[in-house]
């Protein structure tokens, strides 16, 4: 049981397998520390959607064990997962699940309803999360009201709105047009500055090499996991490869 | 470092707002199937609630008329002869302990037409009864126009009318004249309905004197009728034929008018029993309904299902929601049910001139039916929602 007490997620020999002999993950070992921002990258069938679902507790590792904020998941039962979940993940999707028909804040609200805080805080903190992602002039705006960057940013709002350990964002910018997609990615640096640990799932190499780590992903294991001290080196020698 | 992972529980204000979002988003499918319940509710509140008003109504009506008024007739000896009653047969009832009132109508044979131009086959359908003056008194009966007969009028050649013997011959107002055999006989009082003994409504009524001089009559009463205390009634009852015709009881048929009454409080129920069932399978369908939509709308909202337990909501969280959105539907179904039911019964008794009874454990006994509704309707589809796997919803399109 030696757990670095600041590794926000530690994979070690992980695997995940489907009935039929798909492997989705083999004996993938990796470790986010506290305050990292990376990117888990790779083509579609990569093994990278498993990796979200495994790193956000949503599914768990055939064999190997998998940490979440120092939580062993395979001892803890469906509930308590659930709560791993409330208190210290935070998702956000492609296409960002937002619920039409209630305004930003609602929404974002919605992000602590599992948590156990009482409607009132939950609104609050809801109106100062989307002040972080520069919303707070669209705080009573429904879904359909906003554009898709902004839908995003909402999405954001609630996976922050916690203050989870570990935010997940699953392709943030693949519904999105370019411009708006800098802004979301320029959003989550800005985030990570101020101390949140985020890891981005994408499958875009551009978005992937503006992040300062990088685990490539291919037929479910890593195939390379730069820092961006190295990050002309990696690049190098991926070309090469 | 670690503290315990308890997930934390909704509190109830969280479980309605969650369970009626899904209500909010989709209000003419939750109009349509809340309506289901809302028809078999109403069946069922109406059904009882009218039956329950006509039921009091009629006892209302008992109450006010009075359960102790016994009649007997005199029937056939055993020959198939008609019997004679005694003339004297109303003060030997009167003897009798508990009796408080006696008196007696008899069968007059004068054939009644509404003038002397009226050729004789065709009566009216009104026949002629001798009345004693108290009999009015006895019925609980009132004159609706005119004046009942006294002890002048019952020597003269003057009449009193049912209500529905009135109508038969046209006379709307007294001063008229009639003609009973061949003797002109003057209308001096018309009576309203005797809800008693309705059958003499038919009848037009003269003095026993005025019988006997004018159309031949013996005197012998036909019909007696008897009022006692409440408690004696049938104590009464058992001795009544013995007393007025000794000898010869089984001749004289004894009755209790209001039985009628009561009884057509009892035949009701039948009724109410075969669209109280029929409001059973409205519900029935109502929660069928429901259910069918709470499984389409946990198809539906299979990536609602994925986001809330990425969220933090546990299994029984959502299993929670979907039953309270199914509660929520059937109770709305059931609260506007029981508010058209109610207003039906009100309308309806209102028509009929009754007063309206909605019993409680009718209402109480509907919601109690529509929350059971909810949670069998909602209890599947909310197992199916929990037992979801969270990427699976979440991947779902």
């Amino acid at each position: 049981m030696t757990v670095s007490s600041d590794a926000v997620i530690e994979l070690r020999d992980a695997t995940k397998s489907y009935p039929g002999g798909v492997h989705a993950l083999r004996r993938v070992n990796l470790t986010v520390e506290e305050g990292e921002l990376l990117a888990v990258v790779g083509p579609s069938g990569s093994g990278k959607s498993t990796m979200l679902n495994v790193m956000g507790t949503l599914d768990k590792p055939t064999t190997g064990t998998v940490r979440v904020a120092g939580y062993d998941v395979s001892e803890l039962s469906d509930s308590r997962l659930s709560a791993l979940r409330a208190r210290h993940i935070g998702f956000v999707f492609q296409h960002f699940h937002l619920a039409a028909g209630r305004d930003a804040v609602d929404n974002v609200a919605d992000g602590l309803l599992y948590a156990g805080v009482p409607l009132k805080e939950r609104r609050t903190r809801a109106r100062e999360a989307l002040a972080k992602v520069r919303l707070d002039h669209r705080c009573s705006h429904t879904p359909n009201e906003l554009s898709g960057g902004e839908k995003q940013r909402v999405a954001i709002a609630r996976a922050l709105v916690g203050d989870p350990r570990l935010l997940l964002a699953d392709e943030p910018t693949g519904a999105l047009d370019t411009a708006s997609g800098e802004i979301v990615m320029e959003l989550l640096h800005e985030l990570n500055a101020s101390g949140t640990t985020i890891c981005v799932i994408t499958h875009d190499n551009e978005i992937a090499d503006s992040l300062p780590r990088r685990v490539r992903f291919k037929d479910g294991e890593i195939v390379s996991d730069a820092r961006s001290g190295a990050r002309s080196a990696s690049r190098t020698e991926e070309v090469g490869s | 470092m670690k503290h315990d992972l308890k997930p934390s529980r909704l509190c109830a204000r969280d479980i309605l707002r969650v369970g009626a979002v899904g209500l909010r988003a989709r209000r003419a499918r939750v109009v349509l199937s809340a309506l289901g319940i809302a028809i078999g509710i109403a069946t069922m509140v109406a059904v009882v609630g009218l039956s329950e008003s006509s039921r009091a109504d009629l006892m209302a009506q008992l109450d006010r008329l009075g359960t102790n008024l016994l009649t007997a007739e005199a029937g056939e000896d055993p020959m198939g002869q008609p019997i004679k009653l005694p003339k004297n047969a109303v003060a030997m009832v009167e003897r009798v302990g508990p009796v408080q009132h006696a008196t007696a109508t008899a069968d007059v044979d004068a054939r009644i037409r509404r003038s002397d131009v009226v050729p004789e086959e065709r009566t009216a359908g009104v026949t002629t009864q001798a009345a004693r003056i108290d009999l009015l008194s006895a019925l609980g009966g009132e004159v609706d126009k005119g004046v009942w007969l006294n002890p002048v009028g019952e020597r003269l050649p003057t009449t009193v009318l049912g209500a529905v013997a009135a109508d038969r011959l046209g006379i709307t107002r007294t001063g008229e004249t009639i003609m009973m055999n061949d003797t002109r006989v003057v209308v001096v009082g018309i009576l309203k309905p005797l809800e008693l003994v309705p059958n003499l409504d038919r009848v037009a009524m003269v003095g026993f004197p005025a019988a006997e001089r004018y159309f031949g009559f013996d005197g012998h009463p036909t019909t007696i009728f008897e009022r006692s205390t409440d408690a004696s009634v049938e104590d009464v009852r058992a001795v009544l034929a013995r007393t007025i015709s000794p000898g010869n009881e089984a001749g004289v048929k004894v009755s209790r008018p209001s039985d009628a009454l009561a009884a057509k409080a009892a035949t009701d129920e039948g009724l109410t029993t075969l669209m109280l069932g029929l409001g059973a399978v409205a519900l029935l369908v109502g929660g069928v309904g429901v259910a069918n939509t709470m499984v389409i709308s946990v198809l539906e909202r299979r990536q609602e299902i994925g986001l809330r337990r990425s969220l933090g909501a546990t299994r029984g969280a959502i299993r929670l929601q979907f039953l309270t959105e199914s509660l929520l539907l059937s109770a709305l179904g059931g609260a506007t049910g029981a508010l058209l039911g109610a207003v039906a019964t009100y309308g309806f008794a209102q028509v009929q001139g009754w007063m309206a009874v909605v019993p409680l454990w009718s209402l109480a006994g509907g919601l109690a039916a529509t929350l059971l509704i909810g949670v069998v309707a909602g209890l599947y589809p909310a197992i199916r929602a929990s037992r979801l796997h969270p990427t699976v919803a979440l991947n779902a399109t």
